[in-house]
């Protein structure tokens, strides 16, 4: 596939418009079918679409697997840590309410930072999946 | 029995063919990866057990029509239920989760043995025993 | 109108599930699978369920896909004849799924709005959100206030999930090329599996 024009060119114009869909699909999440879990399956398959069309190490120049990794980890630390700053505020695990003066803020800010855990843990994790399974087989042969 | 109990009760009995097609899949066939897209078709059959239960006739999809703070709009709505969607959400992330750890030790198995097919395994497991 | 479009969908989903326990090329298989989840992503739509059609659709008709592709340019893609007859699996299947089909007999036919589901919780969900939460989306609300320990868990289990795929799969597999020999592909591959720990 890489010397198809037509590919390689379609796949470059789509690429910036599906990262920007799943960024709209997790911030309009609040309002419209969407959340972290979707957009974290979207952004990956942004970069799984480059990764079929110019080559798994074109990808990895601008990705790479540490970087993944990290997010995979860093989006529970994101979750967890909410919880943990919602105690240290004197309320329950995860009781967003801590978070401003207002508790229905208190809870939007919550659910805003969560559900940005949920979209880097699962985009971290699917393409760090990805890449192994991409990846495997190729460095060897 | 009458047309309306069979169109109320069909949803339950195709999620439990759906059901029993990848329970069969998963049991009677030898290869690996086929046995993991069977736990997918019988995984996905759960999912639309709990969907069918949500669904109320005439209902919508459980966004809040209006400002969401009642007035009239909001008396004439019926919304379905939120909460198998909620469950059903998660577990298809945590499913695609499972699915590639499943992969992963199937391509590992291939690895290993040279083939994915579950009686040529038990063979070659049976000859290192019987070398050793 | 909408209980046609159901039934249409999910007899198509039968006959996906029938396709699949047929085809033995398994990259078929795997295509076959993707079309399987479309389906039921819109089953879900006509089911109310957008969030869970919108997952399904992005998870199981895309990244699911690549990764069966993945696996299968890894292990091969030619399924053999099952050796043995089908009449056990076969005899297992008919009365698990007779059992159950007993079972739905009692329940509440499907789309009742009295049904004992929608009164427990859910009701809570959808006339207090607005007050305590206040966003549109009750979806959004349960799962990342309400149930937030749920999803806590679930993305915890995610994680580890790909804690255990790197374990799998980041090895390599070069003591198997440097023993390279095919005809002792059995102890090979336990010395292999010994090697790699």
């Amino acid at each position: 596939m890489r010397e198809e024009i037509i590919v390689r060119v379609g796949a470059k114009i789509l690429t910036p418009f599906i990262i920007m869909f799943a960024l709209y699909v997790h911030f309009h999440g609040d309002y419209s079918p969407g959340g972290g879990f979707q957009a974290g399956v979207i952004l990956t398959a942004a970069f799984a679409l480059l990764a079929l069309v110019y080559g798994l190490a074109a990808v990895q120049r601008v990705l790479p697997p540490w970087f993944t990794r990290l997010c995979a980890a860093l989006g529970v630390v994101i979750y967890g840590g909410v919880g943990v700053v919602t105690m240290l505020l004197g309320h329950n695990y995860l009781g967003y309410d801590a978070l401003a003066q207002d508790p229905k803020y208190g809870q939007h800010y919550g659910i805003l930072l969560v559900e940005l855990g949920v979209l880097v843990t699962v985009f971290g994790v699917m393409a760090s999946v990805f890449y192994l399974f991409a990846g495997r087989g190729r460095s060897e042969s | 029995m009458s047309l309306d109990f069979f169109v109320s009760h069909y949803n339950y009995w195709v999620v439990i063919f759906l059901m029993m097609v990848g329970f069969y899949i998963l049991i009677s066939r030898g290869n690996l990866i086929k046995k993991i897209v069977g736990l997918n078709v019988f995984q996905t059959s759960v999912f639309m057990l709990y969907i069918s239960m949500g669904k109320i006739t005439g209902g919508t999809p459980p966004i809040l029509v209006g400002d969401g703070h009642g007035g009239e709009a909001m008396e004439h709505v019926v919304y379905s239920n939120p909460l198998p969607h909620v469950l059903i959400l998660t577990a298809i992330v945590v499913g695609i989760a499972t699915t590639s750890v499943g992969l992963a030790l199937a391509v590992r198995i291939k690895e290993a043995y040279g083939t994915l097919e579950e009686d040529e395994i038990n063979r070659i497991e049976a000859l290192v025993e019987a070398s050793e | 109108m909408s209980i046609v479009v159901d039934i249409v969908l999910l007899t198509l989903l039968a006959v996906a599930g029938i396709a699949l326990l047929r085809i033995r090329n398994l990259f078929a298989v795997v295509m076959l699978a993707g079309i399987y989840s479309l389906l039921s992503a819109g089953l879900f739509t006509v089911m109310d369920a957008v969030d869970v059609a919108f997952t399904e659709a992005a998870v199981g008709a895309g990244i699911s896909t690549v990764l069966f592709l993945g696996a299968l340019a890894l292990a091969g893609h030619h399924e053999n004849r099952p050796g043995h007859t089908p009449l056990l699996p076969l005899i297992v299947v008919s009365v698990t799924g007779l059992a159950l089909v007993y079972g739905t007999i009692d329940m509440p036919g499907f789309g009742g709005a009295d049904n004992p589901v929608h009164h427990h919780v859910a009701d809570h969900y959808l006339e207090e959100s607005p007050n305590e939460i206040d966003i549109p989306n009750v979806v959004t609300a349960v799962l990342a206030s309400y149930r937030g320990y749920d999803t806590w868990g679930e993305v915890t289990v995610v994680f580890a999930a790909a804690v255990g795929v790197m374990l799998l799969l980041m090895g390599g597999r070069r003591s198997r090329a440097a023993a390279g020999d095919h005809g002792q592909a059995g102890a090979d591959g336990q010395a292999d599996g010994a090697g790699h720990r």
